[in-house]
């Protein structure tokens, strides 16, 4: 299957239609039914983090999402454009601390703990966050 | 799906009814009504999430914020959720040692009646 690309302006409502997509092309590339919902919480999860990233810094730039069958894996990039120099949270849990900065780290934690592969790119200009899960099926029409 | 709130109050807990999806467009509501019952008097919360078809880091957020504003009155808020998909993401971020999760209403409230 060809790559798919997606762009979508920073709105939280858009969020759930790039689950959606995300996931239907996980069923058509072949990834398991079983990892499904797995993907759609990670796709999610990057996802809000990029729309509440850009509404931070740049409300008015899109985030682009990448699909792509690649060797039997299926992967997803998503890219957004506001500058970031988030680290995983790691710390053991206490409730005084989850402040709602702590709490958005819980977003990259979620994607690392779900995804088969994942990968962050922060930088100066945005965040990739690029993440795979096997697709054994191959390419089905 | 869009989000489907209710909630009661039966033998002093207030139980919050939540359908359908919590994520970054829909948790807004969710985190509004946890506040407007707290600011109502109401500090024993139990959200049922037996119907709730997805939660991302969002929600999670949303019931750790309801938590520490119950916590603040000697209150609590405590969770009925049998789902897997749902009581993983839980597992992953570690808050299974933070919120009580039940598996049903009832065990919840046969829980409640006995820290009274």
């Amino acid at each position: 299957m060809a790559t798919v690309e997606l762009m979508f302006s920073a709105l939280p409502a858009h969020v759930r239609t790039a689950r959606l997509v995300a996931t239907a092309i996980a069923r058509r590339t072949g990834v398991e039914e079983s990892l499904l919902d797995e993907v759609r919480l990670a796709v999610g999860e990057a996802c809000s983090r990029a729309v509440e990233a850009h509404r931070a810094h740049c409300p008015g730039e899109p985030i682009r999402i990448e699909l792509k069958d690649d060797s039997g894996r299926f992967e997803v990039t998503v890219s957004d454009q506001a500058p970031s120099d988030e680290i995983k949270q790691e710390q053991p849990l206490d409730l005084g601390m989850l402040s709602d900065s702590f709490m958005s780290g819980f977003g990259i934690a979620v994607i690392a703990g779900l995804a088969d592969d994942v990968e962050v790119f922060p930088s100066p200009k945005g965040m990739r966050i690029r993440m795979s899960w096997p697709a054994a099926n191959g390419h089905p029409s | 799906m869009d989000l489907k709130l209710d909630h009661r109050t039966e033998d002093g807990l207030t139980i919050v009814e939540v359908e359908g999806e919590i994520d970054v467009y829909t948790a807004p509501r969710l985190r509004e009504l946890l506040i407007d019952l707290v600011n109502k008097g109401n500090f024993h919360l139990l959200v049922n999430m037996e119907k709730v078809d997805f939660l991302d880091s969002t929600g999670l957020g949303v019931l750790v914020g309801g938590l520490k504003r119950v916590r603040a009155h000697d209150g609590s808020l405590e969770l009925v959720c049998t789902q897997e998909r749902i009581l993983k993401i839980f597992r992953i971020t570690g808050l299974t040692k933070v919120f009580g999760i039940y598996a049903s209403v009832d065990e919840a409230k046969e829980a409640h009646g006995k820290d009274k």
